[in-house]
């Protein structure tokens, strides 16, 4: 937030800006309306009947997708077989994958981080594998994961662990290497031995920037696993989106979209608390 | 002149350390001593090497050359037994001024428990006045109030050796003169052995039975040694009316003006590094 300007200023600027948007929206969907066929009739005619009549546009009013998300939220979590299951439990799914990925991410990254950033050694022997492997599409390990794994769901939580190891391995490797060297001194003329030291003075020296390096991990691991649930389908929030795609459902698809964002904030805000909790000032 | 003591009294013994860099001699020949219960200042000008001989005495550091003794034993790194209080204060920011001292006790009594470590921190904080801001953190401290932790910090381990690396000189000149007091009242009432780098000829009057001058670098060498016979206790308020306050200051203030330069890089004729002058110029 930016110093000096009331909140209830921004906020209502906020929400002026969307009430604009979602008339503007609904006027341009009905408008659409009177101004003749505004699609393809071929693709109307897969459409609904009423687009098909040329009665009105594919792209669905804000009024139609805020009743299909109520009614989808009335029931998030049901399982009527393998292809209806609630939006709940597709989030779910995939919040399960993100989590699984990130936390073995986590238990490789900070530990391997620690040893990179305490040995300038270490450090410049694994830096050229971490500079080619970091560029990596995540996406592109999927095939060799798939082959190797042979397990959709365990695949694309191999996905999430290696677009989650990076950012958290060298934001763990930066932090540990600059901690202040007179903070290292004043452990080693208290004789606090390597342990009592990597615990007690470097981990909170470093905590701040290892958690800003968990914050972009858990937004990369986020944005990733759509991706990567469109690809190996089954269930989640990404095969949720295809799904709907396949079924035509734009509404389902705009829903999905603003739960994919929200989720992501919730959990950038996690992290977030997180930070707050292990931040230092001097 | 006092005759040199016997190697077993010294209780710290600094012999003939040397910092060489590739084509470049920062200091050498560097001996002296430190006696049980006595405070040592070594002054110097910036550039001769000052910080870099108290880091080799807290074994923070290699001397190129030469050996550190303590108590009979040469030192080989860091130790419980040596205490440094930094110029920068060196607290770590994530702890309150409590669990900061905590940290060092529970170094020194790793068997103790937790409550017999924070009561040993509080204690360590009253000594300096600080057991009301306890609770606080470093960033939550004013300057001379971190210090004090500091000082707190590296008492509460019981040292053999104090190390004090210029304490004051990043505090505002009212709470330097404070905690000189301070740190004068804690050394005396514990007997304490200690060693201070500084830049304040007022200070090292204040504080040190001996004061080390030293040339400037590079090459630097201890050119003399100085006995304050002043006598204890010496106040701030009223050191500078004791009698031969004025002759000791004018000395020391000439060697940092003229003599440190002068005498830098050549020594003069008969001069024993292992025997460096002394001079009281106080007692004349």
């Amino acid at each position: 937030m930016t110093a000096g300007v009331p909140f209830w200023r921004a906020a209502a600027l906020s929400l002026a800006l969307l009430a604009a948007l979602l008339f503007g929206w609904e006027m341009a969907v009905k408008g659409a309306a009177t101004g003749g066929p505004a699609v393809d009739p071929e693709l109307a005619a897969l459409l609904s009947p009423a687009a098909a009549a040329g009665g009105q546009s594919a792209m669905p009013a804000p009024s139609e997708i805020g009743a299909r998300l109520l009614y989808l939220l009335s029931d998030p979590f049901h399982q009527r077989g393998t292809n209806d299951q609630g939006i709940g439990i597709q989030i779910a799914w995939s919040l399960w994958r993100v989590a699984a990925g990130f936390t073995l991410a986590a238990l490789v990254a900070i530990p391997l981080g620690f040893l990179i950033g305490m040995s300038p050694l270490l450090n410049a022997a694994l830096n050229p594998f971490i500079q080619v492997l970091r560029p990596v599409s995540p996406l592109a390990w999927m095939p060799l994961a798939l082959y190797t794994i042979k397990d959709s769901s365990i695949s694309s939580i191999f996905v999430i662990f290696i677009c989650s190891v990076w950012p958290m391995l060298l934001n763990t490797a930066f932090g540990v290497a600059s901690v202040r060297r007179e903070w290292l001194n004043v452990a080693r003329t208290l004789e606090a031995g390597r342990w009592k030291t990597a615990l007690r003075v470097i981990l909170p020296a470093a905590a701040p920037t290892i958690l800003t390096g968990m914050r972009i991990s858990i937004g990369i691991a986020w944005l990733v696993i759509v991706a990567a649930e469109m690809l190996v389908g089954g269930t989640g929030i990404g095969y949720w989106v295809w799904n709907q795609w396949n079924n035509l459902s734009i509404a389902d698809i705009v829903i999905a979209i603003l739960m994919i964002g929200l989720v992501g904030l919730a959990l950038d805000r996690l992290l977030g608390l997180v930070a707050l909790w292990v931040a230092w000032q001097e | 002149m006092t005759p040199p003591l016997p190697a077993a009294a010294r209780y710290v013994s600094i012999e003939g350390i040397a910092r060489r860099f590739p084509g470049l001699t920062v200091f050498e020949d560097v001996w002296f001593h430190i006696e049980r219960g006595e405070f040592v200042c070594l002054v110097g000008h910036s550039g001769c090497g000052k910080t870099t001989i108290l880091n080799i005495l807290a074994g923070l550091d290699q001397p190129s050359e030469g050996a550190v003794v303590v108590d009979g034993r040469e030192i080989t790194g860091p130790s419980l037994d040596r205490a440094v209080i930094f110029q920068g204060h060196a607290l770590m920011p994530w702890l309150s001024a409590l669990e900061n001292v905590a940290f060092a006790v529970s170094c020194r009594h790793p068997d103790w428990e937790r409550g017999r470590v924070r009561e040993a921190a509080r204690a360590a904080l009253s000594r300096v006045g600080l057991a009301q801001a306890a609770e606080r953190k470093p960033a939550q401290l004013s300057g001379g109030m971190k210090q004090r932790v500091g000082i707190a910090r590296a008492l509460a381990v019981n040292p053999k050796l104090l190390l004090m690396d210029e304490p004051f000189s990043a505090l505002d000149a009212l709470t330097r003169g404070t905690l000189q007091e301070e740190v004068s009242r804690l050394v005396t009432e514990a007997g304490q052995t200690a060693f201070m780098i500084t830049h304040g000829v007022d200070e090292a009057i204040l504080l040190a039975d001996r004061i080390l001058l030293m040339t400037n670098g590079p090459e630097a060498r201890v050119a003399e040694i100085v006995h304050n016979t002043l006598p204890r206790p010496r106040e701030r308020a009223n050191l500078h009316h004791m009698p031969g306050y004025h002759a000791l200051r004018d000395h020391i203030m000439d060697f940092l003006i003229t003599r440190s330069r002068t005498l830098a890089g050549k020594p003069p004729e008969g001069w024993d590094a292992r025997r460096p002058p002394v001079v009281a110029p106080a007692a004349a």
